[in-house]
């Protein structure tokens, strides 16, 4: 009988203090070295990828934006619209379009193929991007620039999504549309090894660039 | 398509050295990293008292495991409910209700990781840290552990030791979870995962807004979350989330990361029984062969050498069933969305709602497929929002949890069917059934046809209950056939352990906390146990001598044997369910 408690007892007291040293081990020991090394080693990418023109901070660049302006390249639509926000006297924030930001959030809506509200959200966003894109016809217009993203911070669209964005930023922002191609062209990526992935089109940083052509971003453009 | 062709050929390639590597390690043999992890372990043993050497039957197995795991889910409630104070706090986020905290703990210690708050708003770095990632190691270990135990019961070295718990435990968590994670977190910080200890970032936008910018400790929780068939997010959308899955190199890193261990587990299981036939055979005589026979066993023996000869069988089985998923879902992708088509908008690049541009089709299916495969329920693109067939097979892989699992349970369901595979063949050929060497009598038939019920009872019963509450229905946010979709996911991907869900559902609740709590805990620990009692029990067998009779279980036509048994029992318990779900929500969409 004695023998068995203290069986019980040497059990219980593997258990917790197993519990207890691992917890330290993988929960405190592990991500702290792993920040260390990644200090060390990738400073840039550990703090974030931050880009940081003329000392202020634009963004990042994994991260996407939205953009309202017709000089800008556009993203995807976002149920949380990339986290932007604006705030008036009072400190009451708000997303770009005049709905109340409940702060920090990422996803979509969410919505089912069959659901009636992903129709009417996509053909409102197909009759509004049309409108601001005479040039357009609707058949052109690929299917990712007027869906939403999984996470609702998509950095991303398809080479074909800018494609067709070059006749209204040329003429909104007066650079050429050879100039606009030529940015899209440089802040495009191929695939991985040609193979592996899709290509994509980096809107923040093609904003970036066209805003330094346009001189919107003062004087010292150094980078 | 080509790309989805590489992406497995890659991982065929190279699961074979780590399955190695992870039998060494599960068989107790040298390996070259001995010298630094002998004393690593060594320190941990003598803190917790703990005797490696001493073995375990499979009871005493059992009440280890769930006793740590009970010892842990407390110290983690306890963090969660505290995790307001200051300490790893920047952001300054609250204390976890009860509810709540109870359905997470739950879920992160059962390998779920089915997520009802959303990170960025709902942990602080702490509980990120030492409730998070914590559990996604310990549970990981927990899982792989049992499946070991599993194994050398199969095995069948000695008549009742199983192993000894807390040395399996702390072994897999510094020689596999911990070196691997190491390495494979900075890859993704390298990529572009952040990992870092402030607040999140407000930066000042070219249009003159603002925008936020989460971060923290994200990478060293993103990269076990993978390796560990974990599958919670840092953040709400979690691997969709550029901020956890920034390139496509990430995506891959990721993906593999969850494709490799539960696969490692099938060669161990192979090499281990393999090494126990050797033993037997070494006191025969080896039998002349002739030229031909020679050349045909030397074509075969590669294989067997990588897998070992009953691996290779279960590995082919599960590979079949995962290339099959993962065609209709690439298919059923690439079609697009009818309704958007007749909206106006174009459809050839597929159906491209809640999903990233940098993954595209392709990459999304196969990460959807391999995460409800491999149980470990991460997601680059919201399931939610895939075409009905499309999310149909994630749903179904959760149903069946055989396609690979996760950290070796996945293994453990797969030879529930393959017993029951070779019950159903001997009656055919009116013989006994036999597997492994050892024969499959009463008891085990009993427990087997217990532990393959309880899946589809779990999520079947819960989902009924679900569509006859009203706190149930509550929770469903999309009409029609797509709605009862939603509630089986949410438990299929309970009681399988993944953790994955129909994101849309507004699953906060109650009821909704409680009720998937129940069915991931069940889901996970029944299970467990009844596993270990069988392998407890085979244990205790002679084996019986092979004779012409024998069906053999080592080949291929086996595999074809399994992969029937596996969908006719799947069509017989889910088939109803899911013609009025997705199948029904088809139909109508392309009508």
């Amino acid at each position: 009988m004695k023998d068995s408690v203290r069986k019980m007892f040497h059990g219980t007291r593997q258990a917790v203090v197993v519990s207890v040293v691992l917890m330290l081990l993988c929960g405190l020991v592990f991500p702290c070295l792993l920040t260390g090394l990644s200090m060390l080693l990738f400073p840039d990418q550990a703090g974030g990828s931050l880009i940081k023109v003329n000392g202020q901070t634009l963004g990042a660049e994994h991260v996407g934006q939205e953009f309202t302006e017709d000089f800008y390249l556009w993203s995807r639509p976002s149920a949380y619209h990339y986290n932007v926000y604006t705030e008036d006297e009072e400190g009451n924030r708000f997303y770009p379009d005049g709905t109340p930001f409940p702060g920090v959030a990422s996803g979509s809506n969410n919505y089912a193929p069959s659901n009636p509200a992903l129709s009417e959200r996509v053909e409102e966003a197909l009759e509004s991007f049309l409108e601001k894109n005479p040039d357009v016809r609707r058949e052109d217009i690929p299917a990712d620039l007027l869906t939403a993203s999984g996470s609702g911070l998509d950095p991303h669209i398809s080479p074909k999504a800018a494609e067709i964005q070059i006749p209204r930023i040329a003429k909104a922002s007066g650079l050429s549309e050879g100039e606009v191609r030529d940015i899209i062209d440089d802040n495009t990526k191929g695939k991985l090894l040609g193979l592996f992935g899709e290509e994509t089109v980096n809107v923040l940083t093609v904003n970036i660039e066209i805003a330094r052509r346009m001189g919107l971003l003062g004087e010292d453009t150094a980078s | 398509m080509l790309q989805l062709i590489l992406t497995i050929v890659l991982y065929l390639v190279m699961v074979v050295p780590v399955g190695i590597y992870v039998y060494h390690i599960a068989a107790g043999k040298h390996t070259f990293a001995d010298p630094v992890f002998d004393r690593v372990d060594g320190v941990i043993y003598k803190i917790s008292g703990i005797r490696p050497q001493t073995g375990m039957n499979w009871k005493q197995y059992a009440a280890a495991l769930l006793g740590t795991n009970a010892v842990m889910i407390l110290l983690g409630y306890i963090i969660l409910r505290i995790q307001s104070i200051g300490l790893f706090n920047p952001n300054g986020i609250g204390s976890m209700e009860e509810s709540l905290s109870f359905n997470t703990i739950i879920s992160f210690m059962t390998n779920t990781n089915l997520q009802h708050y959303s990170g960025e708003s709902g942990l602080s770095y702490l509980s990120q840290m030492l409730v998070i990632t914590f559990m996604m190691f310990v549970s990981a270990a927990s899982g792989y552990a049992g499946c070991v135990a599993f194994i050398r019961g199969l095995a069948g070295k000695t008549k009742d030791d199983v192993g000894n718990f807390f040395a399996d435990l702390v072994r897999i968590t510094t020689r596999v979870l911990l070196p691997f994670s190491i390495v494979g977190g900075l890859l993704l910080v390298w990529q572009g995962v952040p990992q870092n200890f402030s607040g999140n970032f407000i930066v000042d936008t070219l249009e003159g807004a603002k925008q936020v910018i989460a971060t923290g400790p994200v990478a060293a929780l993103e990269i076990i979350k993978h390796l560990g068939t974990n599958g919670g997010g840092f953040l709400g959308a979690n691997s969709s989330t550029p901020i956890e899955n920034p390139t496509i190199l990430t995506n891959l890193i990721e993906l593999y990361s969850m494709m490799l261990l539960p696969g490692a587990s099938v060669i161990t299981f192979g090499k281990m029984v393999r090494d126990r036939k050797r033993g037997n055979e070494a006191s025969k005589a080896a039998l002349p062969v002739s030229e031909k026979g020679k050349r045909g066993k030397l074509r075969s023996s590669l294989t067997v050498w990588m897998y070992g000869r009953e691996g290779r069988t279960i590995f082919a089985a599960m590979g079949i069933l995962f290339v099959i998923g993962l065609g209709v879902c690439f298919r059923a992708e690439s079609q697009g969305n009818p309704a958007l088509e007749e909206v106006g908008l174009n459809q050839s690049m597929g159906s491209m709602e809640g999903k990233e541009v940098r993954f595209g089709i392709a990459q999304s299916a196969m990460f959807t497929t391999a995460t409800t495969s491999f149980t470990t329920g991460t997601v680059n693109n919201m399931h939610d929002t895939l075409t009905p067939l499309g999310g149909m097979i994630p749903l179904l892989h959760m149903m069946l949890n055989v396609v690979f699992g996760g950290k070796g349970v996945g293994l453990m369901n797969m030879i529930m069917y393959a017993i029951l595979a070779v019950f159903i063949c001997g009656l055919m050929i009116g013989r006994t059934p036999e597997y492994l060497g050892k024969k499959i009598e009463g008891r085990e038939m009993k427990l087997t046809a217990l532990c393959i019920i309880i899946h589809p009872l779990l999520i079947l019963a819960f989902s009924a209950l679900a569509v006859g509450t009203q706190a149930g229905l509550a929770g469903i946010t999309n009409g029609g056939f797509h709605g009862l979709s939603q509630v089986l996911y949410e438990f299929a991907s309970s009681a399988a352990n993944n953790g994955s869900g129909f994101e849309g559902l507004a699953d906060n609740t109650l009821f909704w906390n409680i009720t998937t709590g129940l069915a991931m805990f069940f889901g996970r620990y029944l299970s467990i146990v009844i596993q270990l009692a069988i392998a407890g029990s085979l244990m205790k067998k002679s084996f019986v001598n092979e004779s012409a009779g024998t069906l053999h279980t080592d080949t291929f036509s086996f595999s074809v044997i399994l992969v029937f048994v596996v969908y006719i029992l799947a069509a017989l318990t889910f088939f109803p369910v899911l013609s009025l779900g997705p199948i029904a929500e088809h139909l109508t969409l392309w009508a």
